[in-house]
């Protein structure tokens, strides 16, 4: 399983023709108190780039932009009852959605754990 | 600095500063064609203060004044007692402000009162949370429509009227709509004693985000809200509620509790007088908590300062312009601070029985002029049930007896010639609103007059 970064601060774990997408650590420390999360409908096509979700703290509300395209396969119900999980968990229990991986070529151009890490120090 | 007009040296340096030779020259955008030259022809020369003022008063004399006729006018706005300790409560220091703060916490006297009004509208209206207002009826029936498309994701484009909707109401409706691409798929009223929920259901199909409906319609009617309601969630569309006469709903059940999602209305009969047409106050409300994210304009919410003692926040502002710009849910961010006072202390002092009685006088009142109304020679009562507010069908155009009628100080009601301007086939429609305000001598006086024009 390969885990890439954006420079939107989101996560893509890649397991198989799956994606599983989520907003990093570092972004929920910025947002702050999560307290709603708006998903994509299940079937949904978005393309990359394309709004995919709505995260919205005690601050602001943010798009999560989607980091490749393709379609929506499932989406993580427990953060309707408890939209805290993104601040608790960000890069486990708190995944947004999952979506179908159309060209693997879209990863091209991503980063890994360490070049994202480095990013967010030169931020 | 001295606040002092400006000089003809002080022009002269500015124009010499930005290099143009005269003040025309600013005005070179403007066509010639489109330029005064000159003073305006035909205006009198200033006169004095107290010159104006009798020249004012003789001209306000030439207006018919609502209390100095037998009153019959609604039609989505109402004449009704507003008590004198309303104005005198709002004009209060603590209240009188017309304007949602922009340091809203600060005010805790105002969004308290906001709070007050939510609670009074969303129990009015039979719904789970209501905001705190936006600019009038029709305008809240169009954001109403936006919402029911955020609901639907986008995916669903139609929106379906209820021909008895306020024409107005369908005309903001419409303009909105060219904006958003929605279909707007309307129909005219038909002269039935029964509003036709038939055709209204049969028009909704799949692709319909809403259905809009009035409660009461424009002619007075009472549609089945719940069987309607039923045919629309059927389809997975919304019912969205419109509400213009609020006092209706002392006597009559709420929207909410026959299945509407969305409640809106004019809430201009309870505390805000006629006024020239406006301000008024636009009354919005949700049926679900769940849909609450989806709500235009400002929210109240209660709840603890951190010494654990009640307070009131404007809450939920994530959704708005300020925060969410060209992605918020409603371009508005404000409301009718001053309207919902008003209607709130105007609800407060008639408490739920003093609405309830209210209502009951507005309909005994009126059941008396219909019944009075239709021994008149020429003229029919068009509804089978009706609150305040019902469908006269005269042997004659409406319109123009309307307005002969206003030459005895007569205003009759509103022609449906006059809501539906070029439909034939309700040019004999005559609107009548009755309200506790109406007396027993105004509706003599309507009624002989019709029997002098209808014979």
């Amino acid at each position: 399983m390969a885990r890439y970064f954006t420079d939107e601060h989101e996560w893509i774990d890649v397991e198989g023709d799956t994606a599983t997408v989520g907003i990093t650590d570092y972004a929920q420390g910025q947002l702050g108190d999560i307290v709603f999360v708006e998903l994509p409908d299940v079937g949904s096509v978005i393309d990359k780039g394309k709004d995919a979700a709505v995260v919205e703290s005690v601050k602001a509300a943010s798009d999560v932009y989607a980091p490749i395209s393709g379609e929506i396969m499932e989406t993580n119900g427990a953060l309707e009852d408890d939209p805290a999980l993104v601040n608790t968990s960000p890069e486990e229990d708190g995944w947004f959605f999952k979506m179908t991986i159309g060209d693997k070529s879209q990863f091209e151009g991503l980063m890994d754990e360490a070049a994202y890490k480095s990013f967010c120090d030169g931020l | 600095m001295r606040y002092l007009p400006l000089t003809d040296t002080d022009r002269s340096d500015m124009l010499a500063k930005i290099g143009a030779p005269d003040i025309d020259a600013l005005f070179a955008d403007v066509p010639e064609e489109a330029r005064l030259s000159g003073p305006i022809e035909g205006l009198p020369m200033h006169a004095s203060e107290m010159a104006v003022e009798k020249h004012m008063r003789r001209l306000s004399k030439k207006n018919l004044a609502a209390a100095d006729a037998a009153f019959f006018l609604g039609a989505g706005a109402y004449r009704h007692h507003v008590p004198a300790s309303v104005d005198h409560i709002i004009q209060r220091g603590e209240f009188l402000t017309a304007y949602t703060p922009y340091q809203p916490e600060i005010a805790q006297g105002t969004l308290q009162m906001l709070f007050e009004f939510q609670t009074q509208v969303a129990r009015l209206y039979g719904c789970a949370v209501a905001n705190a207002s936006m600019y009038d009826g029709s305008t809240a029936c169009w954001e109403a429509v936006a919402m029911a498309g955020r609901v639907a994701r986008g995916k669903k484009r139609k929106v379906v009227l209820s021909g008895a909707l306020h024409p107005h109401y369908a005309e903001v409706v419409r303009t909105m709509a060219k904006f958003t691409e929605d279909e707007i798929a309307g129909a005219p009223p038909s002269l039935t004693a029964k509003p036709d929920d038939d055709g209204l259901i049969a028009r909704i199909d799949e692709n319909t985000s809403c259905v809009v409906v009035q409660y009461p319609d424009i002619l007075g009617r009472l549609p089945d809200l719940k069987r309607i309601a039923d045919a629309a969630h059927e389809k997975g569309a919304l019912l969205i509620a419109v509400n213009t006469e609020p006092v209706a709903l002392g006597a009559i059940k709420s929207p909410g509790e026959l299945g509407a999602d969305i409640v809106v209305g004019e809430g201009q009969a309870l505390g805000v007088g006629l006024q020239f047409g406006g301000p008024y106050l636009g009354l919005f409300a949700v049926r679900d908590e769940k849909h609450v994210r989806m709500m235009p304009g400002r929210l109240c919410g209660e709840t603890v300062d951190a010494e654990g003692k009640r307070g009131f926040v404007l809450t939920l502002s994530t959704r708005e312009q300020h925060i969410r710009r060209e992605k918020a849910t409603s371009n508005i961010c404000t409301n009718s601070g001053l309207c919902a006072l008003a209607f709130s202390v105007h609800m407060t002092l008639l408490g739920e029985k003093g609405l309830r009685r209210l209502a009951m006088e507005n309909h005994r009142l009126a059941c008396q002029a219909a019944d009075r109304l239709a021994k008149v020679p020429g003229v029919t009562v068009l509804n089978d049930s009706f609150f305040n507010e019902f469908t006269l069908l005269l042997e004659g155009d409406a319109r123009s007896i309307v307005r002969d009628l206003t030459k005895r100080d007569i205003l009759a009601g509103v022609s449906l010639g006059r809501l539906f301007p070029g439909n034939e086939s309700l040019a004999n429609g005559l609107l009548v609103a009755v309200t506790e305000t109406t007396t027993e001598e105004d509706v003599e006086t309507l009624a002989s007059a019709l029997e002098e024009v209808l014979a």
